[in-house]
């Protein structure tokens, strides 16, 4: 029993599958995750895919400061995805609805709607930032199992894979 | 040897579950990696398809109550089980046995995967699932005459449906026609770019495997490649007798080198069709079918024909 619970805590920090959902974002930060997964920066040799069915993903990747007709959509993805998972917000716009602040068409930031477990700073955050807001992401999913999201949350930058 | 032990040990160790659920793990990998590498890039580790598989083993299912929720549970293990099935009747090993007609039996158990990709978008009631699995449908029905029609024509100009008899035939140009001819379906056959339609990623989410989750979803995975492991085997042991002629006395040696030519020769395969898939880009429905309808229609007429003259010959 405890061999494949180590074994399962390997997998799940090996394999982080993605699923990307816009929440109204102006695109900068779905331009970043597409070149984190690109030839230049490869994340597949960490084992992260993106994938087309929210039902496969483990982590939730969201960029854009929800917006009103946005709110019911990520609560909809969220809990399509199976568990357990983990929330990754990209960019400032999640984090703190960056300069769409006090907007009424908005309804941000993201964690009033679902827990976030790692937020990715920046507008847009570097591709390497995202990376590491993965594998941050993976290594909470193989650290907690099926329990509940605790409330602590993580910060992924740029600096920590720079040299 | 008791004829019900070796057909067990075949099914079991050596082609079957032993080696065939593990090779379809270092399948999926070697496809994974070439692409990778010819993208210039690293690729997924060794193991990547195993994690893949103990993570969505270790994950929930959404609950699906009543007899649809039990029907789509089924479908993967069907699947599962006759590609494995399939593989375990590839005559891989020198005198393994078999029997008068596994030819058809290894044919409609590589096509019931097919099958259950279908039934299994029908039934998920995703709309994405049904455009999906309408889509294989429309593929299968193409693919499968050239594919069909190639082994068969094999099989009847050796007067014969014994795998192990067709393994072993001389060589002679209908045999390659026949291997191009199965050759050519096999991208289709595999779901692999650029006929890589029903479960087209992003376009129609994942086709007919999108409310597929978790262990089924896993499940799944296997099947496909165990799919590629009978599926590039049928090539290799077709090829194989030609490249390797028994002269060893010793049975033990010859199984060995058999094998080994075996997994070789299916490896080659897998490469060749990863090359394809880095290659090209995922090709419209309409097109694909009209290729395989009018491109390729010129090798099932070949390989007819020939066998027709071989059989009016002898």
């Amino acid at each position: 029993m405890k061999f494949w619970k180590r074994l399962m805590c390997t997998a799940r920090r090996k394999s982080p599958w993605l699923f990307h959902m816009n929440s109204g974002s102006c695109n900068g930060c779905d331009i970043d995750i597409i070149a984190a997964l690109s030839p230049r920066y490869d994340a597949e040799q960490l084992g992260v895919l993106l994938q087309g069915s929210p039902r496969h993903a483990d982590i939730l990747m969201v960029t854009g400061p929800v917006t009103n007709n946005a709110v019911s959509a990520v609560n909809t993805v969220y809990g399509q995805v199976c568990g357990p998972k983990a929330v990754v917000a990209i960019g400032s716009c999640p984090a703190t609805t960056n300069v769409f602040i006090d907007s009424r068409t908005l309804s941000g930031p993201l964690d009033k709607h679902v827990p976030v477990d790692v937020f990715v700073p920046g507008c847009p955050p570097r591709p390497d930032a995202i990376i590491a807001g993965v594998v941050k992401a993976a290594t909470l999913l193989a650290e907690r199992g099926n329990d509940p999201p605790k409330t602590a949350v993580a910060i992924a930058t740029a600096e920590e894979v720079q040299p | 040897m008791n004829p019900l032990l070796t057909a067990l040990a075949r099914m079991l160790i050596f082609p079957g579950l032993l080696f065939a659920v593990p090779a379809a793990w270092f399948f999926l990998w070697v496809e994974r990696k070439a692409v990778a590498r010819m993208q210039e890039r690293v690729g997924p580790p060794f193991m990547q398809p195993f994690w893949d598989f103990v993570k969505l083993l270790g994950k929930s299912t959404p609950p699906r109550p009543g007899i649809a929720g039990f029907i789509m549970r089924t479908w993967p293990l069907i699947a599962v089980s006759s590609a494995a099935g399939a593989v375990g009747l590839l005559p891989v090993l020198p005198a393994s046995g078999g029997f008068e007609g596994d030819l058809i039996l290894l044919l409609a158990l590589l096509e019931l995967p097919s099958i259950c990709i279908i039934a299994a978008g029908f039934s998920s009631r995703s709309i994405f699932g049904e455009i999906g699995s309408a889509r294989e449908a429309a593929l299968s029905v193409s693919y499968n005459i050239v594919f069909l029609l190639a082994i068969v024509s094999i099989a009847a100009s050796q007067h014969t449906f014994r795998l192990e008899a067709l393994a072993t035939m001389p060589s002679s140009p209908l045999h390659w026609l026949g291997v191009l001819a199965i050759l050519v379906c096999l991208p289709a056959k595999l779901h692999i770019n650029p006929f890589s339609l029903p479960n087209a990623e992003q376009e129609i989410y994942a086709g007919p495997m999108t409310e597929y989750a978790g262990p089924e979803l896993a499940m799944w995975e296997l099947a496909h490649g165990l799919e590629r492991v009978a599926a590039t085997g049928l090539v290799a042991t077709l090829i194989a007798p030609h490249i390797f002629a028994p002269h060893i006395a010793l049975v033990w040696a010859v199984s060995l080198l058999a094998g080994c030519l075996f997994v070789v020769l299916s490896v080659a395969v897998v490469l060749l069709l990863s090359v394809l898939a880095a290659a090209t880009a995922r090709l419209a429905i309409d097109s694909s079918v009209r290729f395989y309808w009018q491109c390729t229609l010129i090798f099932a007429v070949l390989v007819i024909s020939s066998a027709i003259f071989v059989r009016f010959r002898s």
